[in-house]
């Protein structure tokens, strides 16, 4: 199993070989976001911004006039929320080709606490004009969602994670943009996640079967823009629908599916998963999935709880 | 201002744009005025003796690139644009209004001849590094120009690209400081005023700061065309050559060319009246008449 981070310095490096227009401008985290891979292997697309962010993202911008597509390595949370005009005056205001990639994505940051966390970049991110959304649910899926963002002639934002998963998909995936992918089928509730925490509600889902729920699996790599009649087409016939992420309950995937289920009359009832509106701390991941409610044996029960109370409601 | 002898057509270039600009921020009810008429000098200068531009060709790609980082003036950029030929004059009159390619701030998907979109400040600076550090990965012959207000000095992230670009050696980049002593509001007055508010960076060496960031400076008078082109061409000069940025920080007036609104802060925006408006036309039109006539 290879973390997401270390897919994506691969990636770049090999593209890098096979495309001069690819560049990768770090700000000096390239040993955390393995931009390093491309430092050393392709050294000529290599370009150190320092510690400024918001210059490394005007400077993008500027090679991207100049032919350029250029991607940038940093954390998460710094490029979106401390370049945020940057991104919407210069990238998503101009639709210039710049790519995010997004490291330390998420709750899990190696234990660097909530300075480091970004538990909003969707809710930022999918909000911003032009911007493609994107974040994979393992190696295989951030390989080829890398791949085609290369090639996309406009910005793209890359949720990634730090710490490698369990696979999900085979190596013969093939990633098609918008596209709703189903994990996993059954009849007794429908699934939404997006991102690494597709790999753990894989397990929550087996957790679920022992426990003679059926639960179908679908997995959002593209958070926008997303193919809404897909997506409705999986959900129309469920009892429940739940989302789980691995974000804030405020904005991200569960906003986004209930805006796409709002406006439908026969809509099913839908509930939210994720990280309540607040902030967390420095834990080993182990210790964060479970007090924030997203390891697979917590979101299992809350699933089996939330078709209790719906039951009920049903009943009354 | 001073008039440097045979610089009579940039003069008579700058009289006219900037009565357009007084003239169509009027006519919009809506604008900037004393930035636009601080910078029209460097601008005009820029435009129709510097750069290396084709309006026939806006997106030709050895062209000289101009930045406007202080996006606020857009109005000014827009009439040299005009009067350069790169889309009517009469076309001024759509400025700031809907449907028009004339927003408020420049923008690039929309006006010919703008290179970069601007508007929040302290942004065009680095946007410009970037292109800058594209034409020399990619040994293109142009040079990247890129104009500053003093106020927006004040903004963070200009500091981190003054910082970085040395490391780059972007001899093909030139920053223009339009030190206009002024902003919107600005501080207290207090000692070493100018006008009736403190300079932005009146405590500041600013050429020392830059110098010691690693850029190489030249400070002029804003309004001297002599002393304007003779600094573009040193700074044209170091192209390719010196291993690090140019800085022009250039004296200016807010409000030059018209009495009423030369160095007051409260003309930082404004709408002419019509009286003001006559007022106007005789100090920068019909000026040359009265000259001549005399």
């Amino acid at each position: 199993m290879r973390a997401q981070r270390e897919v994506w310095g691969q990636t770049l490096a090999n593209l890098a070989r096979e495309d001069e227009r690819v560049l990768v401008i770090d700000g000096d985290l390239a040993t955390s976001t393995r931009a390093d891979l491309v430092a050393d292997q392709a050294p000529g697309s290599f370009i150190q911004a320092g510690i400024a962010e918001q210059n490394m993202v005007g400077m993008a911008f500027g090679l991207t006039t100049m032919g350029y597509r250029p991607w940038l390595s940093s954390f998460s949370v710094f490029l979106t929320h401390r370049c945020l005009d940057q991104t919407r005056m210069l990238v998503s205001q101009t639709k210039a080709p710049v790519r995010f990639a997004a490291a330390y994505s998420g709750l899990l940051n190696g234990s660097s606490g909530k300075t480091h966390q970004d538990l909003t970049d969707i809710a930022i991110m999918r909000s911003m004009p032009h911007m493609t959304v994107l974040a994979p649910a393992d190696e295989v899926e951030a390989e080829a969602v890398i791949r085609w963002a290369a090639d996309h002639d406009g910005p793209v934002y890359v949720r990634l994670a730090r710490d490698a998963v369990p696979p999900v998909f085979e190596e013969s995936y093939a990633f098609r943009p918008g596209e709703p992918r189903l994990v996993n089928d059954g009849d007794d509730v429908t699934i939404i996640s997006t991102g690494v925490q597709t790999a753990r509600v894989r397990e929550s889902v087996r957790l679920l079967a022992e426990q003679g729920v059926s639960a179908r699996l679908v997995h959002l790599a593209t958070i926008k823009p997303v193919d809404e009649r897909a997506l409705i087409a999986f959900v129309a016939a469920a009892p429940l629908v739940v989302t789980v992420e691995e974000h804030s309950v405020i904005g991200g995937l569960g906003g986004l599916v209930s805006e796409i289920l709002a406006p439908l009359a026969d809509a099913p009832p839908l509930e939210r998963i994720g990280l309540a509106d607040g902030w967390s701390e420095s834990a080993p991941n182990g210790f964060l999935l479970d007090k924030y409610g997203l390891a697979p044996e917590k979101v299992a029960a809350k699933i089996v709880d939330l078709l209790g109370e719906h039951k009920t409601r049903t009943l009354q | 201002m001073t008039v440097t002898t045979g610089h009579e057509r940039l003069v008579d270039i700058a009289r006219g744009a900037r009565l357009h600009v007084v003239e169509t921020v009027a006519a919009s009810k809506a604008g900037h005025i004393g930035g636009p008429l601080s910078a029209m000098d460097l601008l005009v200068a820029l435009y129709f003796e510097q750069m290396r531009i084709d309006p026939s060709d806006p997106r030709r790609p050895d062209r000289d690139r101009f930045v406007l980082s202080k996006g606020h003036s857009a109005i000014a950029l827009y009439v040299v644009l005009a009067l350069r030929g790169y889309f009517p004059i009469e076309e001024l009159v759509t400025f700031d209004h809907g449907d028009s390619r004339l927003q408020g701030h420049p923008d690039m998907l929309l006006t010919p001849g703008v290179d970069v979109s601007t508007g929040s400040l302290g942004q065009g600076l680095s946007a410009a590094a970037g292109i800058a550090l594209g034409a020399q990965r990619l040994e293109r012959d142009f040079h990247t120009w890129v104009m500053l207000g003093d106020g927006e000095l004040e903004e963070g992230m200009v500091w981190e690209t003054v910082l970085s670009a040395p490391r780059f050696a972007l001899d093909n980049l030139t920053a223009i400081v339009d030190l206009n002593g002024l902003q919107q509001y600005g501080w207290p007055a207090s000692s070493g005023d100018r006008f009736d508010r403190s300079e932005p960076l009146g405590h500041v060496d600013l050429a020392a700061v830059f110098s010691g960031f690693g850029w190489e400076v030249r400070v002029i008078d804003g309004h001297d065309y002599g002393e304007i082109l003779a600094a573009y061409e040193w700074a044209e000069r170091r192209r390719g050559v010196a291993g690090t940025p140019s800085a022009i920080i250039a004296r200016t007036t807010k409000g030059q060319g018209i009495s009423f609104t030369a160095g007051t802060y409260k003309w930082h925006n404004g709408v002419a009246t019509d009286e003001q408006l006559a007022v106007a036309r005789a100090e920068l039109r019909d000026r040359d008449q009265a000259e001549a006539a005399r």
